[in-house]
């Protein structure tokens, strides 16, 4: 093959074409389960590993585009890989890589049937996901949106016979729909009224809209996307619907889906529409600290470790929603290299939530094969009988809790320092904003620091809870293979932020017209501005660190004996402890609830002194679905059984309906 | 000349990094020195804390059954994180090469490093102590660490930059006026050292009371050498802490870029300094009182508070 004739959006489309036959491929190999876990997973990485090479290949190339002959008849489908598009393939691919193998383990003990269904609808969520991606016409971009989309619902709906999985399938599926509504609506405002062809997204880059339309069309977006997103407050299905799906199919969800929206937020604000208005960051900026702050607060009162997974997601997307709004204030009042800046952490953030949640919601799965437990109440010790997975889920909890040399840091660095290079905006009102939004971010990172500490050591620290701990097993190969893979990312993105930058500038270049440049520093020191003003280096850091500890064990070592001794642990004189007197989730989660009381809806049963047999329950829940999504639903219930009364079932009422209704046009027209 | 200047820094930011690990357990025996003579007892001496580290260095290590590794060698990355904190401040000099590599929000998160990981060994043996004090540990440290993040910025809003001998040198060199902004970001400050040195009035160092221990839950079941190096770690991150006070608020004296010269004065001003924060900080313990472990939350609540408007107070005035 000659490398000069092929682009990166073919190879592409070659993908996407083997993920849909792999797919196809499982389903008719449905009575050999074994092949798809040991072939058509493994498959499914290399493809995915590709892909993510063909994206690193887009982003220094030319856009390619292309007309597929397939679609409308005044509206084909048009594709188009950008840098843009470029850099979300390269997080689609990498964090899938690690999620297939994963998988090629994990749905070992899956019935063939199943099996074979659920890998149709894999890869088709996966395809669905590159499409929308690649769509340069807002025909292709639904299409391929609502894939992905009922993709994702046949499979959070897997183990279908659970009443609660169907209705929490039910309510993504609801929430999907509002907002691929509101994406319709938005495609529809900015084409302007200029005819089927003008659905295109060249047409709409090149379309003049008024501030009211551009306006009106970013308010759209921010609502359609935000649905998709978990932004506050469409939220409301994350934490319902990654519980129930399978573990990798959370992952897929969390780490990749998501960041779809946050695409579609880029792509129509920087890309299709021409112009932004200041006050459009600011809206997305006090969006996304609700609901990071949000997010994080849930998170650490959550007991079920998927759930607090979901909501966890739901705070990075706060952030990530920070990020944009910054580089869409930045980019208003002409801060270039500010806005490149605060674009770069954003994209940065979003690769790095795709891997370590990636790793983390594996992991999750790893555990509840292994325990057949997803309450965090009932786990413990887990480290003990499970060292791998431990070890893999170490990684990705000190990475997603931002702790330096890992990747979480570096984009939360990245972010910090935007805020504080800050000052000089021409509006004093949002000057006065900065700080306070700062001061929400660096309280949003630290609670996810607790969020992570209760979550690893509820899960894998301690004594086991539970009997049948004891036997828990550890991750397979593949499992392993998986994880691995994503926790490496975890590190490499942290130990190489330069490389990382200097990547996403072409990216920042293509969307913004700007970039960090060779600002972004030298081999080793990230500079995001210049050396005087703020430089960090991951490697020198992480050697200094090693050398420091190294050089104080070696003495240890050396000058005093190493000579260790075994006994139980010290009962402070209280020799009746167990393990059921280690704090629970719950009552890790305990000062939280009572510090931000106000913002849960806490129901509590606390039994009486006397009980013999004391049962303690407790629940906290979103105030907003009493206060925002029952309201609607009664609403909803209540103009439907309005409208019913049209409906009676004889066919002469309605045939009176029809000529009464003619009468009147005919009257009136 | 460039080349022996390097050079010289690099030997310096070595000698700084032996010096702080020698020296910063004389700092917490100068504090309990301190204390002791306001209690009116005669105190132990300055050199107690080195007589507890050789006493338990040379003691068998005790640990539980079902310890896992985590345990382990959470004492090592303790220790190596504060002492790498520690070492960046710049307390003599401004020349230190290592601050390229971690500015001050990295600072911030070696300190969360650490923080992270002895929390996560608390809870490894699975003790009733031992989780308690990582839920509390956390607790504090959730308010406590922003805050100090946001005292960090108020500083580095004043000096544009995020590296401590930038802003060192920034603040030691300006006109000698009091920043409205740092005023607020002081007290602040103060109130993060405070709680997270487990100081009175957030934790009391030297209590072993169930109800009222953090840091000292989280450590009970460590001994010997590996409790030795935390208790080291300790030292070194009340040295930290008192450096980057004196740092950001008291500047003055410090030897700029290349005036070798200036380091005698430069010493003998940190040296005063040091003495005299040390006897404030056991003066402060002294006349205060353990607050309820709900009112502490409270009180780094106040702490972020004051920090934010420093910050606010740096945008209004622009001072």
């Amino acid at each position: 093959m000659d490398s000069v004739s092929v682009s990166p959006l073919e190879v592409v489309g070659w993908l996407v074409q083997l993920w849909i036959v792999l797919g196809v491929a499982g389903l008719v190999l449905q009575r050999a389960p074994r092949l798809i876990n040991n072939v058509i997973f493994p498959l499914s990485a290399l493809t995915s590993l590709l892909l993510a090479v063909s994206g690193m290949w887009a982003l220094g190339a030319d856009p390619g585009v292309m007309v597929l002959p397939l679609g409308l008849p005044d509206l084909p489908f048009h594709l188009r890989l950008d840098p843009l598009s470029g850099f979300f393939l390269i997080l689609l691919g990498g964090a899938s890589l690690g999620i297939s193998l994963f998988g090629a383990g994990y749905f070992k003990t899956m019935a063939g049937g199943t099996l074979g269904l659920l890998c149709l609808e894999y890869h088709l969520f996966l395809a669905g996901m590159t499409l929308v991606l690649l769509a340069d016409d807002a025909y292709m971009f639904m299409v391929a949106w609502e894939t992905m989309a009922l993709s994702s619902y046949f499979l959070v709906t897997t183990d279908h016979n659970i009443p609660d999985i169907r209705k929490a399938g039910f309510l993504y599926l609801l929430i999907a729909h509002v907002g691929a509504i509101s994406i319709l609506l938005c495609f529809g405002v900015m084409q302007g009224g200029n005819g089927i062809a003008a659905y295109t997204f060249d047409a709409m880059r090149h379309a003049q809209l008024t501030e009211f339309w551009s306006s009106a069309a970013f308010l759209l977006a921010l609502f359609g996307f935000g649905a998709k997103a978990g932004v506050l407050p469409m939220h409301m299905w994350l934490p319902e619907a990654h519980p129930a799906a399978p573990s990798p199919v959370s992952a897929l969800m969390s780490g990749v889906m998501l960041k779809t929206a946050i695409y579609g937020i880029l792509r129509v604000t920087f890309d299709l529409l021409g112009t932004q208005l200041w006050w459009w960051g600011v809206l997305a900026l006090g969006l996304g600290l609700l609901t990071a702050v949000f997010g994080v607060m849930f998170a650490a009162v959550q007991g079920d470790m998927k759930r607090l997974l979901a909501y966890s997601s739901i705070e990075n997307i706060g952030l990530l929603l920070v990020g944009i709004g910054l580089t869409i204030i930045f980019h208003v009042y002409g801060k270039h290299a500010l806005a490149a800046l605060a674009l770069t952490a954003t994209l940065y953030h979003s690769l790095n939530h795709a891997m370590f949640k990636s790793l983390l919601f594996v992991g999750t799965g790893a555990i509840l094969h292994a325990t057949g437990e997803r309450n965090m109440g009932r786990l413990g010790g887990l480290i003990r009988r499970m060292p791998w997975a431990a070890m893999l889920m170490l990684v990705g909890v000190l990475a997603i809790a931002g702790l330096p040399p890992l990747n979480g840091f570096v984009s939360e660095w990245l972010l910090l320092q935007a805020f504080l290079l800050s000052p000089g905006l021409p509006n004093s009102y949002i000057n006065m904003l900065v700080p306070v939004a700062a001061a929400v971010i660096a309280l949003a990172a630290a609670l996810a620091a607790y969020v992570m500490v209760k979550f690893y050591g509820v899960i894998f620290l301690g004594q086991p809870r539970e009997k049948v701990l004891e036997h828990a097993h550890d991750t397979g190969t593949w499992e392993r293979i998986g994880m691995g893979w994503l926790a490496l990312a975890c590190v490499v993105l942290g130990l190489a932020p330069v490389f990382v930058v200097h990547q996403l500038d072409l990216v920042s270049l293509s969307l913004i017209g700007s970039s960090l440049g060779n600002a972004a520093g030298n081999w080793v020191f990230l500079t995001p501005v210049d050396t005087e003003r703020a430089s960090y280096s991951p490697l020198y850091f992480l050697l200094a660190v090693l050398a420091v500890m190294l050089l104080t064990s070696i003495l240890v070592r050396h000058l005093y004996h190493g000579r260790v001794r075994r006994s139980a642990p010290w009962d402070c004189g209280y020799p009746a402890q167990n393990a059921r007197m280690q704090d629970t989730a719950e009552g890790f989660g305990q000062p939280i609830r009572r510090i931000f009381e106000p913002f849960f809806k806490i129901e509590r049963e606390v039994p009486s002194p006397f009980d013999t047999h004391p049962r303690y329950h407790g629940q906290s829940d979103d105030r907003l679905w009493y206060i925002l999504y029952l309201p609607i639903k009664y609403l909803t219930e209540k103009l439907a059984s309005l409208a019913s009364l049209l409906q009676h079932g004889r066919i002469h009422l309605y045939l009176t309906y029809t000529f009464v209704t003619l009468i009147v046009l005919l009257v009136f027209v | 000349m460039e080349k022996y200047q390097l050079l010289f820094a690099v030997l310096f930011q070595l000698a700084q990094l032996v010096l702080v690990v020698v020296f910063a357990p004389l700092l917490t025996g100068w504090v309990n020195q301190c204390q002791a003579w306001l209690q009116n007892r005669s105190g132990a001496g300055v050199l107690q804390p080195y007589r507890v580290l050789r006493k338990l260095f040379s003691k068998d290590a005790v640990i539980a059954h079902n310890a896992s590794p985590l345990f382990r060698v959470t004492p090592y990355i303790v220790f190596g994180c504060m002492w790498l904190a520690a070492a960046i401040i710049p307390i003599i000099a401004v020349d230190l090469p290592f601050s390229m590599a971690a500015d001050v929000i990295a600072l911030v998160g070696v300190f969360a490093v650490a923080r992270v990981f002895i929390s996560l060994a608390a809870m490894d043996i699975g003790t009733a102590f031992g989780s308690m004090g990582a839920r509390r540990e956390m607790l504090v440290s959730f308010l406590a660490e922003p805050a100090l993040l946001m005292v960090f910025f108020t500083a580095s809003m004043i000096s544009h930059s995020t590296q401590l001998p930038v802003i060192v040198d920034t603040l030691a060199h300006h006109q000698f006026v009091l920043y409205p902004s740092l005023a607020f970001a002081a007290l602040a400050f103060l109130m993060v050292l405070l709680a997270e040195n487990a100081r009175i009035p957030v934790d009391n160092p030297s209590t072993h009371l169930e109800l009222t221990m953090i840091h000292e839950a989280m450590i009970l079941e460590y001994s010997a050498r590996h409790l030795a190096l935390i208790e080291w770690a300790s030292s070194l991150k009340l040295f930290a802490y008192i450096t980057i006070g004196i740092a950001l608020f008291l500047p003055h004296g410090i030897a700029e870029v290349g005036n070798w010269a200036g380091l005698p004065l430069a010493i003998v001003a940190l040296l005063l300094k040091l003495v005299l924060a040390g006897a404030a900080l056991a003066v402060f313990e002294i006349v205060s009182a353990k607050l309820r472990i709900f009112r502490a939350p409270e009180f780094l609540a106040t702490a972020f508070l004051l920090a934010v408007l420093g910050l606010l107070i740096h945008f209004l005035l622009g001072a």
